[in-house]
């Protein structure tokens, strides 16, 4: 089930540095898969591919290949999800993963590999605690023997002990995505939140956190509460880092847990939404062919009137071959961006309660153009409201317990950010 | 401080000066000399002539320094196993430092190096650490065992790790326990024995470390408990409760293990509520795997597609979620695709077809194709869509797109196929677009189109006219088409094709040089020329409708596949065996494993009559009972015991058993027909599977009854295959005084795992002086004994009420040869290449009868042993590979060399379960020599 060696390529495919695990793939099918990935055509090229006996599995990253190999009937989630944990290190290590960061710091990557992976297997990958006895600056450590921190094989494999804050705080982001699929006739065929709450602790000692939010499951389930029903959010799936206790979790609802130190994603959740999508955008062109196209941006936005959107860019996409641009909006600025094929609206702040704005533009049209069918590339829109969420979910307490006693305070902020966020064009 | 200066030493005299570097006393310096070394070895230098250099710096107490010498020993101690032995004395003491650390380290790296009288020494060491009192060094350790076993599994064996392993499962440690976990899943993977079984009592110990370790080691655990049958519905549900929870975890690969566990877990619960309940919880995790990054839906949705496939339930309100967007890579844009076909139903047809439309207008050619196609399969998968699929098919096609309109015209005939005489209204706007066709499938669907319809085409001959001019450049599949074609216009119009189909035979059977194309024309020509309403009837016959199975698999693989879940068997969704070579104890569980007797599924639109294949199981649970009680009967014959382990020389078979076993066209020919409808039409109703088919007659062969102390019954009887189907076929004589009745059959335990499908036959009682033939299903999903010789005798018995009657019978090895056998070129080719040469057998066969290969084949073929390619060598050789699979999958491959002169066959043969080879050479020979 396991993989048999990992190597770190770069966009061209020469290997940067690789760990061979087992033995039983020779280090030249590197080699191979450079060819493969190179040669084969874009619609075969699939994230885990087989060749001659050997299985391929990889991700690119910063125009990195992380490859691993195998012979076997391996676990291919289990390798797909550990290339992006090494991602996760690496980059905790070195600031950025890419191939400057791999060659100034081969000897620890090395080390790294080393510990993360056994004959194949998984083992530790807690960017926090390898940081406890895998270090850059080795020659310092000279002196002092290091050991190995309890937490690596102890219970709570995410923290150490002993750590002290003078001041103990907590800050909570609550920060959803809005996933939006519209049809061209306007019909919204997918509305999806996906959310996470990070974490930020900086609390001194083993505490013992609590946090309660208003999840309509979470509601039904705590009978003290007494908070009037309907008003609660139905999450669809919800994710927890490894630190919470699941199967508290599945019993009683309660989200219970040890902190690591510093930041981390605490949990993660899904839910369908049937709200209307914040920000709407109307598009009309008309096209003369081999003469000029024009383009009538209708945008209007959806939510609260208290509330504002930052940073609104409207990207919509033009004709590959078209020129001379030409636009007039009533608020923020055009641009042209010919390599993304598109018109970038940009909108600094966009007030909340139904405001519309306007945007047209011209092009010219070169009179000979070829006979492909055209591209279609959606409408996507980005945007960013503070202090907002469309789920309504909120944190209600966050109970943090230590034996030494001492009081924190909680931080929560909430952001609303565009995800995948795409109006198909006709 | 940044290491990339280590990369930068390129001048001459580099190694002497790293030499130097090596030697020095300080520490420091050694360490950056070593550095540079590893430097060196990252960018593929070759250092290796500095082993022993490096090797000095060994004994150190700089732990860093120590990681980067270890690291060089690990790559290098292969070049230098003489040497490396220099290094067993600081690995040994390492072992035992104080530190922890260096224990584990010195452990592990030792565990690494694959050298023979380095693993000698890790022996005692690995022992000490197995039982450490630090969990990090018991942890390293663990897996060290898996390591020693890939080297020198006796070693691993004779000096008791693997019962240390054993115990580890009940460390305190989770992380200890999961790695143990681990070792032994991978040990048992290979090894012959079964080394690591779960049971009630390590169970709970599993569930327990489950809620405790990391993610990683959650998933370890997570895969063996996949290996337990659970003893009870009750026992299943307290998994699957225990389970559930890590649905929750953020790691995908923690949620995809779960599911592997649940989906088989839920097979032993019997409470529809909580499979219900089970099937809802896994719907949300599901969905979620495709907001994750792409590789990782890819992954997702490759899985999703097995678990649709055996639990629609489970995502079929969820549509929505697979809905492509714009800048999904194409590679998880093809994998929706093909679980929207699958989800797709009556009620969200209008929805999915607007989508499928609008993938239609995309640019990536293949995605689509793939559109175009997906609305043609609803259409066919779903009866009431079918008129809308047509209806969106027509208005793809007058966007005029070249390759949209192809590909249409296709899905079209498959749907005419499927709803004959109802869409004929949609033929003129075909007709339409014939200019614009260039692809051969495209061609020829619309040529079939033109032939099937022709009566009601008033210019079908001026059409198929224009395609005939350039016949000669035409492509086969083309030409077989439009042959068939203008045959069925002649036999519809025949005024309006009297010249055509004159110069169609003449351009088909004398001047090409293709042998299909050939035959086919002489075949139509003589059915012309002796009776043109015989013709008539055959060519013009009613075809049998097609459905749509594209997205299913074969039952038994999909039950393997979802026991594989997360592994790349799900992802390349083929079972390990096919592309793992590794697997020493391969045969073990491909033999273990139960299997349907549902076979014959191929991946492409099947014939209604195919699918009727019923499934006839009983439970489990009996069969092993029968086994049981059979072994306990010691009064059982001495006789028939010793004869299961006949040696093999032994055997014979009774040839009235094997002749007329099949007759009649059964075997190339019949695959050739659900490749594409274009075949099937010329053979009507002709022999094959269109028309009614008898089994063959059987010879029984008298096996009980012929020896003195026999008596009271008369049994005659042999096993058979027809129709994908075992069964045995018994006539029973009554020579007693009374009547006999409540007859029951049991089979001995035997390697294959044949057993009736029903032990209790279906003939009433028996009369003093009677006889009676009785057709035995035969199921191959019983409980196999994989350390039974692959003897292929069978020990039967007859128990009329009390009294039994034991006797022997041969079952043919042919008769476990499934219809699904031939392979293509390519996958014969790789999957010859991925078997070991270890694997590789020949043997030479004298042939006794006349020496032609094309009867010899031809009776291989109607035996399910099918030829791929032949080709000729010099004047004397003619070398023939051929390839078949038995009931459990075990793909069988051949190469038989005809010699002319010597009249010998000679057979090389590669498989993945080489202990049923000399059965099958056995039974190949006497194949070869009794042709039918």
């Amino acid at each position: 089930m396991a993989a048999s060696a990992i190597f770190l390529l770069d966009s061209k495919g020469k290997v940067l540095i690789s760990r061979n695990y087992r033995g039983d793939v020779p280090m030249s099918v590197a080699s191979k898969f450079v060819n493969k990935i190179l040669e084969e055509e874009d619609l075969n090229l699939k994230p885990i591919i087989q060749e001659d006996g050997v299985s391929y599995i990889y991700v690119k990253y910063n125009n990195l290949y992380l490859l691993a190999t195998t012979e076997r009937n391996a676990n291919a989630a289990t390798i797909l999800l550990f290339l992006y944990k090494m991602i996760e290190v690496f980059n905790e290590y070195f600031k950025e993963l890419e191939e400057e960061s791999i060659r100034d710091n081969f000897v620890v990557i090395y080390e790294l590999m080393d510990e993360m992976m056994d004959f194949g297997y998984p083992q530790s990958t807690e960017p926090k605690i390898l940081q406890e006895y895998i270090t850059q600056e080795g020659y310092k450590l000279d002196k002092v023997k290091p050991t190995i921190p309890v937490a690596l094989t102890g219970a709570v494999s995410w923290r150490s002990e002993g750590i002290k804050y003078n001041k103990n705080e907590v800050f909570l982001d609550v920060v959803e995505s809005i996933n939006l699929l519209v049809s061209s006739n306007g019909t919204v065929l997918r509305s999806e939140i996906v959310g996470a709450v990070k974490m930020k602790s900086k609390l001194s000692g083993m505490p013992e956190l609590r946090l309660g939010l208003n999840d309509k499951i979470l509601f039904e389930n705590s009978v003290k509460t007494g908070a009037p029903k309907g008003k609660g959010v139905e999450l669809e799936d919800v994710k927890f880092h490894q630190c919470v206790r699941l199967s508290k979790f599945e019993n009683d609802r309660t989200i219970s847990f040890i902190p690591p130190d510093g930041e981390f994603e605490l949990m993660s959740y899904r839910l369908n939404t049937t709200v209307k999508p914040l920000i709407w955008i109307e598009c009309i062109s008309d096209s003369h062919a081999h003469s000029r196209v024009e383009y009538m941006v209708k945008a209007k936005s959806q939510f609260k009137g208290k509330s504002i959107a930052n940073n609104v860019e409207i990207i919509v996409p033009v004709p590959s071959d078209a020129d001379t641009p030409k636009f007039r909006c009533t608020v923020g600025t055009c641009r042209y961006a010919p390599e993304k094929d598109a018109i970038i609206w940009t909108i600094k702040q966009f007030p909340g309660g139904g405001k519309e704005f306007l945007m047209r533009a011209h092009f010219g049209l070169p009179s000979i153009s070829d006979e492909r069918p055209a591209v279609k590339p959606p409408i996507m829109v980005k945007f960013e409201i503070p202090y907002y969420t469309v789920s309504g979910i909120q944190v209600r307490y966050l109970k943090i317990i230590e034996k030494s006693g001492y009081q924190a305070l909680p931080w929560v902020r909430y952001v609303c950010l565009s995800g995948d966020y795409q109006f198909r064009t006709a | 401080m940044s290491d990339s200066k280590y990369f930068q030493t390129t001048k001459k005299g580099e190694i002497h000066e790293l030499k130097e570097e090596l030697l020095s006393q300080r520490e420091d310096k050694k360490k950056e000399a070593v550095k540079k070394v590893i430097a060196a070895m990252t960018v593929g230098k070759d250092v290796s002539m500095l082993f022993t250099h490096v090797l000095n710096c060994m004994q150190t107490h700089n732990l860093e320094l120590k990681k980067l010498v270890y690291l060089y020993v690990m790559n290098y101690a292969k070049n230098h196993p003489d040497r490396a032995i220099l290094a067993v004395n600081t690995f040994q003491k390492d072992a035992s430092d104080p530190n922890p650390l260096i224990r584990a380290l010195a452990v592990r790296t030792m565990g690494c190096i694959r050298v023979d009288n380095i693993t000698e020494h890790l022996c005692e060491p690995l022992r000490f650490c197995l039982k450490d009192q630090d969990p990090y060094v018991r942890k390293t350790a663990a897996v060290c065992v898996a390591k020693l076993y890939d080297v020198n599994p006796e070693l691993v064996e004779s000096q008791g790790f693997l019962a240390i392993l054993n115990d580890m499962l009940g460390d305190s440690n989770p992380m200890v326990v999961a790695n143990a976990v681990a070792a032994l899943t991978e040990i048992d993977e290979v090894s012959k024995h079964e080394i690591f079984r779960i049971n009630q009592n390590n169970l709970n110990k599993l569930l327990a470390a489950l809620q405790a370790t990391t993610e990683w080691g959650q998933i370890f655990i997570l895969n063996a408990l996949c290996k337990y049958n659970p003893e009870s519905s009750q026992e299943a549900e307290s998994v699957c409760e225990r389970v559930t929870p890590r649905l929750q975890h953020a790691n995908s690969a923690v949620v995809l293990s779960s599911i592997k566990v649940l989906m088989k877990y839920m097979n032993s619960i019997h409470n529809n509520d909580v499979v219900r309940a089970l099937c809802k919880k896994m719907a949300p995790p599901l969905v979620t795997l495709l907001s994750k990054e792409p590789e990782i839906q890819f992954l997702g949705l490759r899985n999703i597609n097995l678990i649709v496939q055996k639990r629609p339930e489970v995502l079929q309100y969820e549509m929505k979620v697979f809905f492509c967007k714009y800048n999904d890579p194409i590679y998880v844009k093809m994998e929706k695709l093909e679980i929207m076909i699958m989800l797709a139903n009556e009620k969200n047809i209008e929805e999915v077809l607007l989508e499928f439309k609008e993938y239609a207008t995309e640019v990536d050619v293949e995605f689509v194709r793939k559109a175009v196609r997906a609305i043609g399969r609803c259409a066919i998968k779903i009866d009431r869509a079918s008129e809308k699929c047509i209806q969106v098919l027509l208005d793809l096609i007058t966007t005029k797109v070249n390759y949209v309109v192809q590909e249409a015209i296709i899905v079209i005939k498959d749907i005419f196929r499927k709803y004959p005489n109802k869409y004929e209204g949609v033929i003129a706007t075909l007709c339409a677009n014939l200019e614009s066709l260039d692809e051969p499938e495209a061609k020829a669907s619309m040529i079939w189109i033109i032939g099937e319809y022709a009566e009601r085409i008033d210019n079908a001959h001026e059409l198929l006219n224009s395609f005939l001019e350039g016949f000669k450049d035409e492509n086969s599949q083309v030409q077989l088409q439009l042959l068939t074609s203008i045959v069925k216009l002649f036999l519809k119009r025949p005024k309006d094709a009297q010249q055509m189909v004159q110069t169609v035979l003449n351009l088909s059977t004398q001047e090409s040089d293709n042998p299909d194309l050939r035959d086919r024309g002489f075949v139509y020509w003589r059915l012309l020329a002796t009776n043109f309403e015989a013709a008539k009837a055959i060519v013009l016959s009613e075809k049998p409708l097609i459905t749509d199975s594209t997205s299913h698999l074969e039952d038994s693989l999909l039950n393997e596949l979802i026991n594989n879940i997360s592994t790349l068997a799900s992802v390349y969704h083929k079972p390990p065996e096919t592309f793992v070579t590794k697997l020493k104890g391969l045969k073990r569980g491909g033999l273990r494993g139960v299997r349907d007797e549902d076979e014959d599924e191929e991946p492409e639109y099947v014939d209604d009559d195919n699918n009727n294949i019923s499934n006839t199981m009983s439970p489990q649970n009996s069969q092993q009972g029968y086994g049981q009680q059979q072994q306990q009967q010691p009064q059982g014959p001495q006789k028939t015991g010793s004869l299961i382990d006949l040696d093999l020389s032994d055997l014979n078979f009774g040839s009235p058993v094997n002749n007329n076993q099949m007759t009649g066209g059964y075997g190339q020919p019949q695959q050739q027909q659900q490749q594409s409808p274009n075949d099937l039409s010329f053979l009507g109703g002709g022999g094959g599977r269109g028309g009614p088919s008898t089994p063959p007659k059987v010879n029984k062969v008298l096996v009980y009854g012929k020896e003195p102390n026999h008596q009271n019954i008369v049994i005659s009887g042999a096993f058979t295959r027809f129709n994908g189907r075992i069964s045995l076929e018994l006539n029973l004589l009554n020579t007693s005084q009374i009547s006999m009745q409540k007859f029951k059959i049991q089979f001995y335990q035997n390697y294959f795992g044949i057993t009736p499908a029903d032990p209790i036959l279906s003939c009433g009682s028996l009369e003093p002086n009677q006889q009676t033939d009785i057709s035995i299903p035969i199921n191959t999903t019983g409980a196999s004994s994989p350390q039974m010789n692959p003897v292929i005798d069978m020990c039967i018995m007859v128990l009329p009420s009390q009294e039994r009657f034991y006797f022997k019978i041969t079952f043919p090895f042919n008769c476990l040869l499934t219809e699904n056998g031939p392979l293509d070129k390519e996958s014969y080719l790789s999957m010859w290449k991925s078997i070991p040469e270890l694997n590789e057998r020949s043997r030479d066969i004298p042939v006794r009868v006349q020496f032609n290969p094309d009867s010899i084949l031809k009776s291989l073929a109607s035996k399910n042993i099918f030829e791929i390619v032949r080709k000729r060598v010099g004047n004397q050789e003619e070398i023939s590979f051929l390839s078949c699979k038995t009931e459990n999958s075990i793909y069988i491959l051949l190469e038989l060399t005809f010699n002319y002169q010597t009249n010998i066959c000679r057979c090389v043969s590669k498989t993945t379960s080489p202990d049923i080879m000399a059965l099958f050479e056995h039974t190949l020979e006497f194949l070869i020599n009794n042709p039918y």
